[in-house]
């Protein structure tokens, strides 16, 4: 069965829904994403939905569940990259994904989940907050 | 009024719920509705197909273009011959549902259209009909 591939960064996850999905691969991925976060210990978790054309109900409840499950396993979870029609269309459906953090791109996304991804080499441009720096 | 295309497309599997997204977003194009237009008509259809499915047992939707002089948009039509709705104003009310979702198939669908009509009979079947005008 296919699969939406998982990206370990840091002690971040990323995903990146990059085109259309089916239900079955949604729910593949909500259970893929649990258990590498408890694999890798991971403290963040992207997911990238600059891809997607539509969020609808099933998509919407997906996101919530995965920010829901990752926030048990000690894992912040962000969205990002949402399209403005698409969050129009999300509100007017009645969804607001409250329990969703959103950002709108990778950067902004990655400081808010506090999880820094590519150490600056001049340590920098690490995001705030209780980030461990391993600079030399 | 002028259909200048007509498509029924079969929702047996959820593959089909992907073909019916694509298929809607690309007349939703040549009717000319805007991305937002677009964007709700789209989500509405998967909603509806997704019932079709979850709910329905299966079916159709048949999806027209239309471009009149007075109006140009999509008109979808989705049909099952599955257990029927028993209680509409119910099935119309958000965060209802029977399957474990999150009730905001229908009444999401009907906020997302700007025709909605839906007639149910219990133990023949589901018909509705939405549409989005430019």
């Amino acid at each position: 069965m296919e699969r939406i591939p998982i990206l370990k960064l840091g002690r971040a996850l990323l995903v990146s829904i990059q085109v259309d999905i089916h239900d079955r691969l949604a729910k593949a991925l909500e259970e893929d994403l649990s258990e590498k976060i408890v694999a890798t210990s991971a403290k963040g978790v992207m997911i990238d939905i600059s891809g997607l054309e539509i969020v609808d109900s099933f998509m919407g409840r997906m996101l919530d569940n995965i920010a829901a499950v990752s926030r048990l396993l000690d894992a912040d979870t962000v969205v990002v990259g949402m399209r403005p029609a698409v969050a129009i269309t999300l509100v007017e459906l009645g969804l607001s994904l409250t329990g969703v953090k959103t950002a709108l791109n990778v950067e902004r996304g990655m400081a808010l989940i506090g999880v820094g991804f590519i150490e600056e080499q001049d340590g920098e441009d690490a995001p705030e907050g209780d980030h461990e720096h391993h600079t030399g | 009024m002028s259909t200048i295309r007509d498509d029924v497309l079969p929702i047996v599997h959820s593959d089909d719920v992907v073909r019916v997204r694509q298929q809607v977003r690309t007349q939703a194009i040549a009717a000319g509705l805007g991305l937002v237009d677009q964007t709700k008509i789209v989500t509405a259809a998967s909603e509806l197909a997704r019932n079709t499915l979850d709910y329905g047992g299966g079916g159709t939707v048949r999806i027209e273009t239309i471009v009149a002089t007075s109006r140009r948009g999509v008109r979808l039509t989705f049909e099952d011959k599955g257990p029927g709705i028993a209680d509409l104003d119910q099935a119309l009310t958000d965060g209802f549902t029977t399957g474990g979702g999150l009730g905001l198939g229908l009444s999401g669908a009907r906020r997302l259209s700007n025709e909605f009509t839906i007639d149910s009979v219990v133990g023949e079947g589901t018909r509705i009909v939405i549409a989005r005008w430019k």
